[in-house]
């Protein structure tokens, strides 16, 4: 099957990331190759274009170093491919799948492609299992669910390391089953210490043994670090959908994907598009978020949750746009609520789990929690309204009501969104109850008078 | 057969030098694996051919196959509760749980056919000679848009495969015809009809803030704009489960596989609430997710309309779900940048506006051939990057549709859905649609609407004004206005798509609740005339029993209506000018 051909003498040019051949052997489009330097370093590459007497290679490593005459290429007669097996987790590989912690190679179980397949539609299973996270601001406003891409849009400074390691140590299922999750950590041009960091974490709390680490470093080749998600992917796939895992994985930064994907359009000479992007960044975020999922008949499930920090705050850069088209939701940081020493900041409104409704409520949490849950948006969203009329005309010119609005903002934030520890979704379902009593009854439309009486009363009563 | 071989390739596009004429638009099939492909441009002996599937493995000299005829589907029955690929391959019997790339036909299907015709008799072109039933689902037989003629034969009732002849059709010019219950249709192009219709009723698709203030008609045209999180998606569902359509035709064009599984997870078990039977029933989903091939996704979009024409022709009401059209406009760009073209606004093609014209323009309220009446209504939603509306596909859309409804980030964020913004949306089907309210019992609705836009305006001028001098210092009136305001946006427009009770509202019911609302403004306006304090108002009980009215009262107590309005008065009979001071 790897027929492998080794060429030499038929490179013609170098450019950017492009090598240029001259066509003597018959190969297939996105082929994988090996191209292999003057300096005896092997680089991983792809046929981008075939021609009837040229073709071109996309080397997916550095180029630096690469000569026309003493290149030799080997043809592998197949696109590009990870050896997967059995014993992954808790062992780290590079960008492109081979071992950095001294170890072995893992004895391939099975080769897949790692552009990975398209799931059929039909064959999708709705996700439908709550996960519980033990944070307030996602579990009773914007829940996950088992199989859901939901990522994390953050900005420079903001904890979303600490976030996004807390819900890797944390995350179960509610109930008995209590099964683990499966951790595949994904650094992508990330520094060497946010890596050490994330594992010297999952090492303490016992989590490293079903942690599997992809490590793309900030100072590898930018051609490299659009191949590292999808190496990760793959054998995310095997866990989940081969071995029946639940897989939990998390992509961080994504930022610095979209910014590869940028160089490498425009090393290709590709028209660019919103801020120098390619047109076909949707498409490719798609082929790596659409990964995530559950299958009809399957016990794994891929559970996606990329963090990305947002260029400059702006939530309308087309990174978290295209991001947020493709995404089931996503979870926003907020760095208002950051600088009041809120933790985690999550700004709930922005925020959003388009699968909530499908994984919460009666027979799934609980039979009041989605009412809660938009009870505690609306008057969030008016209390934040109220605010702006605040800081324009003070306090003094508010109404009764609209003063009770600002209690219940402030209550929420501190409350509710802050935390030390984590809670179980009845602990935050509480407080959801009781930060509404500071509100009077007209005002919560979102609830019944069933619902008034039986929750938010008992809490009136206690202040 | 080969036809060409391919001597150049990148990605989705390649070129190839044939020995045959071929013709732009024809369809190709390429490759050991047959990828269906289309001729974008011929020059000479060569050809420039886009493919709709994954192309990696694809090698110099693999031959190319033309098949003589535009990118065509095959129209037949059995095609209702089944979900397809953008290019009608099913996706449902595909073995493993992947998509495999490659053209591969439907297995024939068999189904119970009865003649409605004798041979001798004449059948015009487009019209049916007899019926086809499939399970529940019973469908009309057409000859096709362009075969008429005098049945020579027919076939008598029984069990036949979907490829076998039916009738043979004799033309007046003497040729034969044979027609089978399967049909291919080139997608690009429209099926013809007699003649349009006017639009006369309204798709009823149980939103209030649709139906009551902007309402589509039925064969005409609506727009659904909104950043990501607005409620697309959900609103695009929610319509396609509970609007009056007989048939759903819903694309899903470059968005998550995910939505795909809830309508499939979801529509099998919910229930037409006309026909009793499985919503599934009436419904076609054509899925192209993010995921799957660029070109395909450009396709799909025709594949569907395609589809809901074909209904359509049958003589029933067809609702094209198109969830979204920005995923095809995209499409359109990244396949026009491959080969070259030059970019206009934002790199999208410089012909975007003629496509979007010639999609919409198939939505149509038509006589058919056959001379029964059908329509096709589309409803197209639109992402606009970072939710800025000025971006190019929605602005060109904008021209060619009739309804547009303007979804809003800050209603999103508030957990306010549909999300649909009072003050930026418009329906131009608003006088066509009058005298069908009318006909249902409510010869005010024009002017009740109109009331509810006139006072959502006020409420957006006055919230400008309250921000600088702050609420309380504007006259009671005007607080009055706001308090109203929100009070219709809140319990009016609001409805929610989870509740069982409210997900969906006939037009009995949003007519009783308008006019309940109406009435109590109307009483609270004149309380306040006669002197009656603000805050007196705001706190009558009958206040929250209207505002948890549309969640509390169904579809079949409509009566308890009467009680509320005649609670309504009695609560401000009570409230005297007088009153108010014993307190």
């Amino acid at each position: 099957m790897r027929a492998e051909l080794t060429i030499r003498g038929i490179a013609q040019r170098v450019e950017g990331p492009l090598l240029f051949l001259e066509r003597a052997v018959n190969v297939g489009l996105n082929d994988a190759v090996t191209v292999t330097g003057g300096d005896g370093v092997e680089r991983l590459g792809r046929v981008a274009t075939l021609d009837e007497d040229s073709m071109i290679v996309e080397v997916l490593e550095s180029t630096a170093g690469l000569g026309v005459h003493d290149t030799v290429i080997s043809v592998l007669g197949e696109p590009i491919c990870f050896d997967v097996g059995t014993n992954m987790l808790g062992r780290v590989f590079d960008s492109v799948g081979r071992p950095l912690d001294g170890q072995s190679p893992i004895p391939a179980a099975r080769r897949m492609r790692i552009d990975g397949m398209t799931i059929n539609p039909a064959r999708r299973a709705l996700p439908r299992d709550f996960i519980e996270t033990g944070v307030t601001a996602i579990d009773l406003m914007n829940s996950l669910v088992r199989g859901q891409k939901l990522p994390l849009f953050s900005g420079g400074g903001l904890p979303h390391d600490r976030l996004a390691t807390a819900i890797a140590q944390r995350a179960r299922l509610r109930g008995d089953s209590g099964e683990e999750f499966a951790v595949v950590f994904v650094g992508i041009g990330v520094s060497h210490y946010i890596a050490e960091r994330f594992r010297s974490a999952m090492e303490i709390s016992g989590a490293l043994g079903h942690t599997t680490m992809f490590l793309n470093l900030a100072d590898e080749s930018s051609t490299q670090r659009l191949l590292t998600p999808r190496f990760a992917l793959t054998a995310a796939e095997y866990l989940a959908f081969v071995e029946g895992r639940h897989v939990l994985v998390i992509m961080t930064d994504m930022t610095n994907y979209c910014e590869a994907l940028r160089e490498v359009s425009a090393s290709h000479g590709e028209i660019p598009g919103r801020k120098g992007f390619p047109g076909y960044m949707y498409s490719d975020l798609a082929t790596l978020f659409e990964r995530a999922g559950c299958l009809h008949g399957n016990p794994g499930t891929l559970t996606q949750l990329p963090i990305l920090t947002l260029p400059g705050d702006d939530i309308g850069h087309p990174i978290p746009d295209l991001t947020g088209y493709i995404t089931e939701g996503q979870i926003v940081l907020d760095r208002n609520l950051d600088r009041r020493d809120i933790y985690p900041p999550i700004n709930v409104l922005p925020s959003l789990s388009r699968l909530m409704d499908y994984g919460t409520g009666e027979g799934f949490t609980d039979a009041d929690h989605p009412q809660l849950a938009s009870q505690l948006f609306a008057a969030y969203a008016n209390a934040k309204r109220v605010r702006v009329l605040a800081s324009v005309m003070g306090q003094e010119g508010l109404s009764e009501i609209d003063n009770s609005y600002l209690a219940f903002g402030d209550r929420f934030e501190q409350e509710l969104v802050n935390q030390d520890a984590p809670r179980t979704l009845e602990e935050s379902m509480e407080l959801g109850w009781a930060t509404l009593a500071e509100l009077p009854d007209a005002e919560l439309t979102r609830l019944s008078d069933e619902q008034i009486q039986a929750y938010v009363w008992r809490h009136r009563r206690r202040a | 057969m080969t036809d060409a071989r391919i001597t150049w390739i990148s990605g989705p596009v390649l070129r190839a030098r044939t020995s045959c004429k071929m013709h732009v638009s024809e369809a190709v099939l390429v490759g050991d694996s047959r990828l269906l492909g289309e001729v974008i441009r011929v020059d000479g002996d060569s050809i420039v051919a886009q493919i709709y599937e994954d192309t990696t493995g694809l090698r110099l000299g693999d031959g190319i196959e033309a098949t003589s005829q535009p990118l065509s589907i095959r129209l037949r029955p059995g095609l209702l509760g089944n979900i397809f690929d953008g290019l009608l391959r099913p996706l449902a019997d595909m073995p493993g749980d992947t998509v495999l790339p490659g053209m591969r036909e439907a297995p024939p299907q068999t189904f119970a056919f009865e003649p409605s015709r004798e041979a001798g008799q004449r059948v015009a072109a487009g019209a049916a000679f007899g019926t086809i039933s499939l399970g529940h689902v019973r469908e009309q037989c057409l000859a096709p848009p362009d075969t008429g003629g005098v049945i020579d034969s027919i076939v008598a009732a029984g069990e036949y495969a979907d490829d076998a002849t039916l009738c043979v059709l004799r033309d007046d010019e003497g040729r034969e015809h044979t027609v089978t219950a399967g049909q291919r249709w080139p997608v690009r192009r429209p099926r013809p009809a007699q003649r349009r219709l006017p639009h006369g009723e309204p798709l009823v698709t149980g939103q209030r803030i649709i139906d009551t203030l902007f309402p589509v008609a039925r064969g005409s045209r609506a727009m659904l704009p909104g950043g990501f999180g607005t409620g697309k998606t959900i609103l695009q569902e929610n319509l396609a489960k509970w609007c009056d359509a007989d048939i759903i035709v819903y694309v899903g064009c470059g968005e998550r596989g995910n939505e795909m599984a809830e309508v499939l997870n979801e529509f099998p078990g919910r229930k037409d609430p006309r026909s009793g039977r499985p919503l599934l029933e009436r419904t076609v989903i054509i899925a192209n997710t993010s995921n799957m091939p660029v070109a395909a996704r450009e396709a799909s979009i025709y594949t569907g309309v395609t589809l809901a024409e074909y209904f359509r022709d049958q003589g029933l009401h067809v609702a094209l779900m198109a969830d979204s059209t920005t995923r095809w406009a995209e499409a359109l760009r990244e396949i026009s940048g491959r080969l070259g073209e030059l970019p206009g606004e934002q790199g999208f093609p410089a012909y975007l506006s003629s496509r979007l014209a010639e999609f919409y323009e198939r939505a149509a309220n038509v006589e058919t051939l056959a001379g029964t009446r059908g329509s096709v209504t589309i409803i197209g939603a639109v992402s606009p990057p970072a939710g800025d509306f000025s971006e190019p596909v929605t602005s060109q859309s904008k021209r060619f549709v009739r309804c547009f409804w303007a979804l809003d980030r800050d209603r999103a964020q508030a957990r306010f859905f549909p999300a649909i913004h009072p003050l930026n949306s418009y329906s131009e089907d608003v006088e066509a649609l009058a005298s069908w309210w009318q006909a249902q019992g409510n010869p005010d609705w024009a002017a009740q609407r109109r009331r509810l836009l006139t006072l959502l305006g006020e409420r957006a001028r006055l919230e400008r004004m309250a921000r600088i001098v702050g609420k309380d210092a504007l006259p009671p009136r005007q607080q009055l206005t706001l308090f109203c305001a929100d009070f219709v946006n809140e319990a009016l427009l609001r409805q929610s798509a989870f509740s069982p009770i409210d997900r969906f509202c006939s037009p009995a019911r949003q007519t009783s609740l308008m006019q309940a609302f109406l009435h109590f403004i109307e009483r609270a306006e004149q309380a306040l005339d006669e002197g009656v304090e603000l805050e007196r108002i705001t706190a009558l009980p009958v206040y929250r029993h209207l505002q948890r009215a549309a969640e509390d009262i169904p579809e079949d107590k409509i009566d308890r209506f009467h009680m509320l309005l005649s609670r309504v008065d009695d609560e401000f009979d009570r409230l005297t000018p007088a009153e108010s001071h014993a307190r």
